[in-house]
């Protein structure tokens, strides 16, 4: 199935949750593996990809990546890439949260490996994913402040009483 | 006080007190404490710096919680401040034993997303490399492998030969690890002359290592009865879990990035995708991941013996033909993936029209990989996880990034 008719077919499913479709216009291959579509309703992200998942004819069974991105425009967004094995397509959809109410819902019941991804997402930009198992930091410490790839991050000047600057 | 203590004795009837003959006492039903064990962060059998927090009962592990972050150096954060070209030094010191996979990876992102083309010599080069630093990747994971075990001697001998490669590199680029040497459209320097006749060379010496490492360590009584039967993942599980490479391949799940989504030129040669069988015990188990990564060098040198068949000797076309004068691409978000040693290596890579990156996210094979740790080691012994650790074959510099 080409990215299109992906998309002609969640938006036939979820309607008005689905927002538009951004055709990346590089090269063939960034067309087929990094085309995405928004998605208006995020509160919905979690059952929009268990359909993804479980309808047969699409079947993503693999979540490739799954990025968090501050835009600088007082949004922040989550970036899922899919992709099926046995279909050999792929897919990726992209949420746009504000920056002052980040929480976006879990995908970890879909796919096992979004856990991880998500606490980085929660560790580097400050997603807060609703519901995930285990929302801890996972690259930095549990005390540190604030969310390094944030696009108005100042980092401290010292931490545990170690100068963090150089 | 006799008063007393008769009152107390009637009072409280004394709880019946079932014994149990010895022949039918069931250990495993035996109620212990548990107890919190900390492996790491410095320590050899976590390769590199990892902590693992393994909660057991006795020596079955129940829980293990992984903690990263000790080589966290933030550069997806740097990246932002550098220009296109300017990451690569960064992306080599991600992951230090494949620092040409990973620049292979990086370069080809960017690649894709300007729209290149490089000269076909330049991805003879490129293939060439990338496949010797798998070799050497492999090496160093079988290794350390039977370091976990407990055999010693086949890791000198990989060590050994890898020396050869990294000669090779040296000659090439001046750098044995860390190289700079793939760029955005092209190379840094051509081929060394010497490199082709080293290479042919290598594959015949290293064919012969390579049965070496299989007498000494594959099929040896010991190490066999050592890794089989234990971390076993099943097929559904590394799907879901986002396994890749010879993880995903030792569960006997037939994907390899260089035949499912082709890059380079990848297609115009013939190898096989080795996936695991149960040879020695179930599918999925550490000793299949071992297996796969065993066959799979095999598999590079035929790529590096074909290669050398097919490399373009006279072609004296200009390796830096290709570079772009000025690295600007236009607005747009790529996610690109190739094959590394360790599974999928995908660059997520914004670009909002500037000479540096607006985001560059990396989706690191070993991360994922280490995420299902506690999955596949729930249940086993404690020395078992060592084991299994051993054989996901973590880089830290690429977990943390």
């Amino acid at each position: 199935m080409t990215n299109q008719e992906i998309y002609d077919k969640l938006k036939a499913a979820y309607g008005g949750a689905i927002g538009s479709f951004h055709e990346q216009a590089g090269s063939a291959y960034m067309t087929r593996t990094s085309s995405y579509a928004d998605i208006v309703e995020y509160s919905q992200i979690a059952q929009i990809c268990q359909y993804l998942r479980d309808e047969p004819t699409l079947e993503f069974d693999n979540l490739n990546c799954l990025s968090c991105d501050d835009n600088g425009d007082k949004t922040l967004s989550v970036v899922y890439h899919m992709e099926s094995l046995s279909l050999k397509h792929y897919f990726a959809l992209k949420v746009t949260v504000p920056i002052d109410n980040p929480v976006v819902p879990t995908v970890t019941r879909v796919w096992a490996s979004a856990n991880w991804h998500e606490r980085e997402g929660w560790d580097m930009i400050g997603i807060k994913f609703n519901e995930h198992p285990d929302l801890r930091r996972i690259l930095l410490d549990d005390d540190w402040v604030g969310h390094p790839l944030r696009k108005d991050y100042k980092e401290p000047e010292f931490y545990r009483g170690m100068k963090v600057g150089y | 006080m006799s008063e007393l203590f008769n009152r107390t004795m009637t009072t409280i009837a004394p709880a019946p007190v079932k014994i149990i003959p010895a022949e039918k006492v069931e250990p495993n039903r035996i109620k212990t404490e548990e107890m919190i064990l900390n492996v790491g962060p410095q320590h050899p059998s976590t390769h590199g710096v990892l902590r693992l927090e393994a909660v057991l009962d006795g020596e079955l592990v129940i829980d293990v919680i992984p903690h990263l972050g000790y080589l966290h150096r933030c550069f997806e954060k740097h990246c932002e401040a550098m220009t296109y070209p300017q990451v690569i030094p960064y992306v080599d010191r991600m992951d230090y034993l494949a620092a040409m996979n990973s620049e292979h990876g990086y370069a080809l992102a960017v690649e894709r997303l300007m729209g290149i083309e490089v000269p076909e010599k330049v991805e003879y080069i490129r293939v060439l490399f990338a496949e010797l630093q798998r070799i050497a990747s492999h090496l160093v994971a079988v290794g350390t492998f039977g370091l976990d075990v407990g055999a010693f001697t086949p890791f000198l001998y990989c060590f050994r030969d890898r020396e050869d490669i990294l000669e090779m590199f040296e000659k090439t680029c001046g750098a044995r690890l860390l190289y700079n040497y793939i760029w955005v459209g092209g190379l840094s320097h051509d081929l060394h002359p010497d490199v082709l006749k080293m290479c042919r060379d290598f594959v015949k010496k290293n064919r012969a290592t390579h049965a070496e490492v299989n007498n000494l360590l594959t099929f040896n009584k010991i190490f066999v009865e050592r890794t089989i039967n234990i971390g076993i993942l099943k097929p559904d599980v590394a799907i879901n879990c986002g396994a890749s490479g010879p993880m995903l391949r030792g569960s006997g799940v037939k994907w390899d990035l260089r035949r499912d989504d082709p890059y380079s030129i990848y297609d115009r040669f013939e190898f096989d995708i080795p996936v695991g069988t149960g040879k020695m015990g179930t599918v999925g188990d550490c000793f299949d991941r071992h297996w796969v990564r065993m066959l799979e060098w095999e598999q590079s040198l035929n790529i590096i013996e074909q290669i050398l068949e097919q490399y373009p000797q006279d072609d004296k076309t200009d390796v830096q033909k290709a570079v772009p004068k000025r690295i600007k691409p236009a607005a747009g978000e790529i996610y690109s993936r190739t094959e590394n040693p360790r599974g999928e290596l995908g660059f997520y890579i914004s670009s909002k029209d500037g000479i540096n990156p607006a985001r560059v996210k990396v989706r690191s094979p070993a991360f994922v990989n280490l995420s299902i740790l506690p999955i596949i080691s729930r249940g086993y012994m404690m020395a078992d996880l060592i084991i299994i650790l051993g054989s996901i074959d973590i880089v830290l510099g690429e977990v943390d990034r």
